[in-house]
């Protein structure tokens, strides 16, 4: 199957992606932030068609909408259940604009089907290397605030008290946040990209007894399932995004049997 | 005795309410403090105050040079908020204050700190307990040695025996005043048990009616108490 250029530009692009959501996604589920990310993921969906609509490239309408909305989400820092209401408010808006802008766009139905549901095999050369270096700045900042990050994930309480300057480390992990939602949506699609941010994780909660464990199951599931769902798609034709869903989500049960055997 | 705490016409409101108004006091070095007085009258504020979480409305706090650096102050809150399924062992967690680093793993010489303050703490042989699984106690031990390992010049200790049984109680406060003692640090120590605060501190803060006021904790007794349900 790597005869193919397209599927070569697929493995490369979904292995950074996986990596990257396999890792990002450790924190997602430790600062409870799932519901935030699918809002993330939304409003990707309609940066993306905003993209069309202003003939730009997807990924930029993308990255321009998830970074200004996680500035201004940042500044909030009410209590949680005001928050979930404010995410659900903010994602009907950018959903409903989403659906606007596509209109508008004149686009075919398949344009918007490739945004919401990912598009594994229109991926070009250039395209690629936008996701790898972007999956690497990703890397690469994690790589420099792993100890406050981690610290403020785990223990936020004992960070704070500890003077760790938890306001930044949270501005930093959304802006990371931004960028990988919309990195992953390239392949995954936005509706489903939080398949990849969560769920590896989840899986990894589930098995893991340290952090360095849940980093690695996370990267380990994410990374089977991309490739699995690649080769699966590849030869039955078939969405990847469907077998990648599949296949984590039957990582997870597989998890939660055994958390239950040893419990 | 050089001061390293310096509260100043220290005055917090929060909103119409007046927290406190006015509070001057000092933290010299090596004093043993306690910080007494009813729920809700502010403890845990002047604690933010002091650490520099809060910003006082007016007046000021100034935390000292100790040799000519900054002075470290190690708190231990009194709520913490870990998840039951965290994934942290004992050692794990304490070693989540190391300090920042460009790298993620820990080096040498400070898995040798971990080693030596879980030592510090009676942790060494539970060190890969997880945290979900270690009783209040060990917990409270952990999150001591967590504070330590920052080495601090200042240990705050807010509420820290609260919910433990006498023997824990007794426990974990000798344990505080021997690293205090034996590392000349300086301990402030929140409480609502007077025996405690009595028994292992020189000096109290009686916070009441948003004033402060001091003495020897000796003193400490339903007089100086007077009006003051703690």
């Amino acid at each position: 199957m790597f005869a193919f250029d397209f599927m070569r530009h697929a493995f490369v692009a979904s292995t950074f992606i996986a990596l990257t959501c396999g890792i990002i996604g450790v924190f997602v589920v430790a600062r409870e932030l799932s519901f935030l990310t699918h809002m993330l993921s939304e409003i990707g969906f309609a940066g993306a068609s905003f993209a069309a609509f202003a003939s730009i490239s997807p990924l930029v309408g993308m990255l321009a909408f998830t970074l200004t909305s996680s500035a201004l989400i940042s500044g909030l820092s009410v209590e949680k259940a005001r928050r979930e209401s404010t995410i659900s408010a903010v994602s009907s808006l950018f959903i409903g604009s989403g659906i606007l802008f596509l209109a508008l766009a004149n686009k075919s139905s398949k344009y918007a089907t490739q945004i919401l549901f990912g598009s594994i095999i229109g991926i070009s050369l250039q395209g690629v290397w936008q996701l790898v270096i972007l999956s690497l700045v990703v890397l690469l900042t994690i790589w420099i605030v792993f100890r406050p990050l981690m610290f403020d994930s785990f223990d936020p309480v004992g960070a704070k008290a500890n003077g760790v300057r938890t306001q930044l480390i949270s501005v930093i992990f959304l802006i990371l946040l931004a960028v990988s939602v919309s990195v992953g949506a390239q392949i995954v699609g936005s509706m489903l990209v939080f398949i990849l941010m969560t769920i590896p994780a989840s899986t990894a909660k589930a098995l893991g007894r340290s952090i360095k464990q849940l980093l690695l199951i996370s990267v380990a599931t994410a990374l089977l399932g991309v490739w699995l769902g690649i080769w699966l798609a590849y030869i039955t034709n078939w969405p990847a995004t469907f077998f990648i869903a599949v296949i984590e989500v039957a990582f997870y049960l597989v998890a939660l049997l055994i958390q239950r055997q040893r419990a | 005795m050089t001061a390293i705490i310096t509260a100043e016409n220290l005055t917090m409101h929060f909103g119409d309410k007046d927290v406190f108004d006015q509070l001057n006091f000092e933290i010299r070095s090596g004093e043993k403090i306690s910080l007494i007085g009813h729920n809700g009258v502010g403890k845990s504020t002047l604690v933010k105050l002091i650490i520099g979480l809060l910003k006082p409305t007016s007046g000021m706090i100034k935390r000292h040079e100790v040799n000519s650096r900054k002075i470290r102050i190690g708190y231990v809150p009194q709520f913490r908020n870990i998840d039951a399924d965290a994934p942290l062992s004992i050692a794990s967690f304490v070693a989540l204050n190391i300090g920042s680093s460009w790298h993620p793993w820990l080096t040498k010489s400070e898995k040798s700190k971990v080693a030596a303050v879980l030592e510090q703490t009676h942790l060494k042989e539970l060190k890969d307990r997880p945290l979900a699984l270690a009783s209040g106690g060990e917990r409270q031990r952990a999150y001591l040695a967590q504070a330590l390992l920052a080495n601090p010049d200042l240990l705050i200790l807010d509420e820290a025996t609260a919910s433990m049984d006498v023997d824990a109680k007794q426990e974990i406060m000798t344990l505080v005043d021997q690293i205090v003692t034996d590392q000349k640090m300086t301990l402030l120590f929140v409480s609502h048990d007077l025996e405690l605060t009595k028994q292992y501190t020189d000096r109290y803060f009686l916070l009441a009616e948003q004033k402060i006021s001091t003495g020897s904790s000796k003193q400490i007794d339903a007089e100086t108490l007077k009006g003051v349900e703690v």
